[in-house]
């Protein structure tokens, strides 16, 4: 084992490690060591400053039994599982119509996806305009004669979140329109000259081929809007700052408020690890599902 | 046996078949039930999705007495632009008075240098993985994925400690390493599975010319790859230009990027609520990314198919 | 103009074209009850969308098709009478061979027994009973290419289509599923239509060939007569491996006898057999390298030396290259006989064999 032959196993591709340095850090000190930590001081009762002072679950009761993260939870809940449904449904019916050899394909398909350019902010404060009880919809729809329609959601508690729903729909269908789109266009042919022949019908082909076939596409565009879901905070702040009162409260906006407002950082910690816990719970079933069967393929 | 290369003149029959039948293509309407439907629906839509455009930029043109009067819908009676110059230049934030330009050079100078730095750094590394893997690396890898899921929520104040101990808080410099390090997991994939994707043979041979890992990194990878970087810069421009959580949390009244100015222009609660100002000043922010997308089009579409994944 | 009476297929001035881009061409072809009809052409001839024509996947822009004897050029597929096989099979992923068999069935809402009685028949003459409970993704390529042709098989029809169901196979199990759907013909008696660009495949499974080019067919014959009589220069290169060989020259009449003559190599044509009376004035001369003897004395109405520029032995037999005059001239002998590099030999042939075109048109003298 002398030297000459063998070169310290540390600087065989020295460059490449170098160059690799800032995604290790980022993965060990911010991913793996933010997460860590906040985890950790959710467990104190840390107010302005962070200090390791243990109470235990506390911070975990007075979350749960806290009005506006119960109304944050319930509002995430509607949200995610009518965005879901909707974005799913909406999108795979754009992507559907568009693949149907139509004209001005690119132009519709420019239309539906240009609002995901546009930023969440941008997003919320054009639909509070249109929104808008006294000159929005309900004002022009009230001046046009029928002076008993009511649509104000934003200033309705009882249904801000669809006004919240609608705006996130309008932004976000176009990506899902346009991976359904790239997953139709992946489907062979073939496939569909064969139902042809059998006979048969276009909807019951999208319904028992096609769409079967897409799975994965399907799980990608969950997964996306699962993600999106979980974090969505600048539409709310920009669309209602989460009014009326605590009606359109969500969890990442009850983190930031805790932690930079309320100067209560445990809380935040709390209610922060709760959001983890919620992202592992989908994540790790679509990762194992992805990634754990290949290997045996 | 013999008809081959020999047509019959049109409309001769042979014995045995029906003289007349269809002939041709079927006969098809333009207005047919079908096509009716499809455009129908697709127009409708189409006009949903335009409408809140029309309706900003409507609304900026005109003044406030006419918006108090007509609906939202109705086209200026008479153009002004003065809201334009308003949102720009003087709106009110309740903090300062200096409109959005203030917040427009702070995205600026905070996009440009995250846009160079993340995507240096990210395609540097997707090369590094793709072509010199070494122990360990894919273990980072995956743990830079999968903390890309993580919500930004957890991570937000152990930064907010670094940059502090670092004296960055608050700084466009804080501002500019935290996008570069939320870029990372979404860059490095996308640059790792493109150089992954290139022929082993061109880099092997490279290597027996006697290049190394930056040689080959500059002079052969970074030439092959624009489109890549096309892609990248799209993502990133849209991306970080669009940020508000970041804008908000790590930066200070006088550095807040646009779309902070934005809101606080918006929803400032102070004076009367010019609503033709703040369209005016909300298609100004919007802007930016538009005229990324419009000008890049089938490539904006590969950008976010890549992006997608960050959620 | 001879049309068949009893036609299973019949295709009448059929044109097709994708906006300006003219595909099909006025093409006419009547198909026999139980003929086995290969249709053989180069990449992007316009077979699969001749196929898609008569399966009525495309819409064509001018022509009529009739299937036993109904035009159904107006009909949807699937009321046409005819099964199609595809190249990628086409199976759906997620449903079982036997749903893939009985799918169409149950949604043109045919009785669960003669769905069963369907299935267990086309599982029997394919021999996939014991693959009925599988996904295609667990079956191997030639499984799945019998799972297709089961699908149409099920169906029930009087015409097969087949778009090149072989060639995504290896070379090996091509060679026994090629044996297997002749035996299936066979059996079935069915009309079946078959497209290919693998000669081979044409030349062992056809009853007549149809050879098309650029959307035009040039002959349409039984396997022989098109490679012994190819109509055109064109039929002579695309069939045969190694190609037949062309020598460009002129037909000459010297003291009452036809000769080609090509600088100093002079062939006697009394033996080949005009298609009408020749004139003198530029063609190309065919012949195929198995129809060159080699070594074998005189004897041949033709014979001449030339010398050897390359072999390329290939088992059962080796090629020779040679330069005939200074045209490349190839000639495939047995493998005991292979001369050496830059050898002189002797070849000789009887022009009955050979085929000769005009030089301009390319059509066969
Ligand atoms: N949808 C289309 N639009 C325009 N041109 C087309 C279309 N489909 C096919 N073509 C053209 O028609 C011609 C014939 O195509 P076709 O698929 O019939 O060829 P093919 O003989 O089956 O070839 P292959 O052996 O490669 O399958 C090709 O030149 C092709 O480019
Ligand atoms: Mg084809």
């Amino acid at each position: 084992m002398s030297k000459s032959e063998r070169p310290n196993q540390l600087f065989r591709n020295l460059n490449a490690k170098v160059a690799s340095i800032p995604m290790v850090l980022t993965a060990l000190v911010i991913f793996v060591g933010g997460s860590a930590w906040t985890v950790l001081y959710s467990f104190t009762n840390s107010k302005l400053l962070p200090r390791l002072n243990f109470v235990g679950l506390d911070q975990y009761y007075r979350l749960w039994s806290t009005p506006r993260w119960l109304v944050s939870i319930e509002n995430l809940l509607v949200y995610g599982v009518l965005s879901l449904v909707f974005s799913l449904v909406i999108g795979f019916i754009l992507a559907a119509l568009l693949d149907q050899k139509i004209r001005f394909e690119d132009t519709f398909r420019t239309i539906f996806l240009y609002p995901f350019a546009l930023s969440f902010i941008v997003t919320g404060l054009v639909w509070q305009w249109l929104l808008n009880p006294e000159f929005g919809i309900q004002g022009v729809v009230r001046g046009l004669g029928w002076e008993s329609f009511s649509f104000d959601p934003l200033y309705n508690s009882e249904i801000v979140i669809y006004g919240i729903l609608i705006a996130a729909l309008w932004q976000g269908t176009g990506l899902i329109m346009c991976l359904m789109l790239a997953g139709l266009r992946g489907i062979d042919e073939d496939i569909w000259k064969a139902a042809r022949v059998d006979g048969i019908p276009t909807l019951k082909t999208y319904l028992f081929i096609i769409i079967p076939m897409m799975r994965p596409v399907f799980i990608t565009a969950l997964v996306i809007i699962a993600a999106g879901i979980v974090k969505v905070y600048d539409l709310v702040v920009a669309q209602t700052s989460g009014g009326p009162g605590i009606a359109s409260e969500v969890p990442a906006k009850y983190v930031y408020d805790y932690m930079f407002f309320a100067q209560n950082l445990g809380q935040g910690f709390a209610a922060s690890t709760m959001m983890l816990l919620s992202v592992v719970v989908v994540i790790v079933p679509w990762a194992y599902l992805e990634f754990g069967g290949k290997k045996h393929v | 046996m013999s008809d081959l290369a020999v047509s019959l003149p049109a409309g001769t029959d042979s014995i045995g078949f029906e003289a007349s039948g269809p002939r041709g293509p079927k006969p098809r309407h333009v207005f047919s039930r079908r096509n009716i439907f499809l455009y129908g629906t697709l127009i409708v839509v189409a006009l949903y999705y335009l409408l809140p455009l029309y309706v900003m930029v409507v609304t900026s043109l005109k003044g406030m007495p006419e918006i108090r009067l007509g609906n939202i819908f109705s086209p200026p009676l008479e153009i002004t632009f003065e809201p334009w110059v308003k949102a720009w230049s003087s709106a009110c934030t309740g903090l300062n008075c200096d409109g959005l330009s203030r917040g427009f050079w702070n995205s600026v100078r905070i996009t440009v240098p995250s846009v160079i730095l993340s995507i240096a750094i990210a395609s540097v590394n997707g090369y590094a993985l793709a072509n010199w893997r070494f122990k360990g690396a894919d273990t980072f890898f995956v743990i830079l994925i999968v903390g890309a899921f993580i919500p930004y929520q957890v991570m937000i104040y152990p930064i907010v400690i670094i940059l502090r101990e670092i004296g960055l808080y608050g700084s466009l410099s804080g501002l500019v390493i935290v996008h570069s390090i939320f870029g990372m997991p979404i860059l490095t994939l996308l640059f790792r599975n493109y150089f992954s994707s290139m022929p082993d043979e061109l880099f092997r041979a490279a290597r027996v010319d006697g290049a190394g890992f930056w040689g080959i990194y500059f002079r052969i990878m970074l030439p092959m790859s624009l489109p890549i970087f096309v892609v990248a810069i799209i993502l990133q421009v849209t991306g970080i230009w669009n940020d508000f959580l970041f804008g908000v949390v790590y930066t200070r009244p006088d550095t807040y990027p646009m779309t902070v100015q934005l809101n606080n222009i918006v929803n400032s609660v102070q004076g009367v609520k010019e609503y033709n100002v703040n369209m005016a000043a909300t298609i100004l922010t919007g802007l930016v990314p538009l005229v990324v997308y419009f000008v890049s089009g089938k490539l904006f579409v590969r950008g976010i198919a890549a992006g997608a994944v960050k959620g | 103009m001879t049309r068949l009476e009893n036609a299973s297929v019949s295709i009448q001035d059929l044109s097709l074209n994708f906006g300006a881009i003219s595909v099909l061409e006025t093409l006419n072809i009547d198909v026999a009850e139980g003929e086995f009809i290969v249709l053989l052409g180069p990449s992007g001839c316009g077979k699969s969308t001749l196929l898609n024509c008569i399966a009525g996947l495309l819409d064509v822009s001018d022509g009529r098709i009739f299937i036993k004897g109904k035009n159904v050029t107006w009909e949807e597929p699937k009321n046409r009478g005819i099964g199609m096989v595809f190249q990628s099979y086409a199976l759906y992923p997620q449903m079982t061979v036997e749903k893939n068999l009985s799918f169409g069935l149950r949604v043109a809402g045919i009785a669960k027994d003669e769905i069963a009685k369907r299935i267990a028949r086309a599982a029997e003459i394919l021999q996939i009973e014991p693959l009925l409970q599988r996904k295609p993704s667990a079956l191997s390529g030639g499984q799945r290419q019998r799972v297709a042709i089961g699908r149409a098989l099920v169906r029930d029809v009087d015409v097969f289509l087949f778009d090149e169901p072989l060639s995504n196979l290896d070379a090996k199990l091509r060679a026994e599923l090629r044996v297997e759907i002749k035996l299936l013909h066979s059996k079935l008696q069915n009309t079946m239509i078959y497209v290919t660009h693998d000669q081979i495949e044409a030349m062992t499974l056809a009853d007549r060939i149809a050879v098309m080019k650029g959307g035009v067919i040039q002959q349409l014959d039984a396997p022989q007569t098109i490679y012994n009589r190819p109509v055109n220069r064109f039929v002579a290169g695309f069939l045969g491996s190694p190609a037949m060989n062309f020598l460009d020259g002129r037909l000459e009449k010297n003291d009452g006898n036809w000769h080609f003559v090509a600088e100093d190599v002079r062939i006697p044509l009394a033996t080949y057999a005009f298609e009408k009376e020749p004139v003198p004035g530029a063609a190309v001369f065919g012949i195929r390298p198995e129809h060159v003897a080699f070594n074998s004395g005189s004897g041949w109405p033709f014979t001449a030396t030339a010398n050897v520029v390359v072999v390329e032995p290939m088992g059962s037999d080796t090629l020779v290259w040679l330069k005939l005059g200074n045209q490349n001239f190839t000639v495939r002998v047995t493998s005991e006989r292979t001369p050496n590099n830059a050898d002189t030999v002797s070849i000789g042939f009887d022009p009955m064999r050979a085929s000769l075109f005009d030089a301009a048109t390319g059509a066969r003298l």
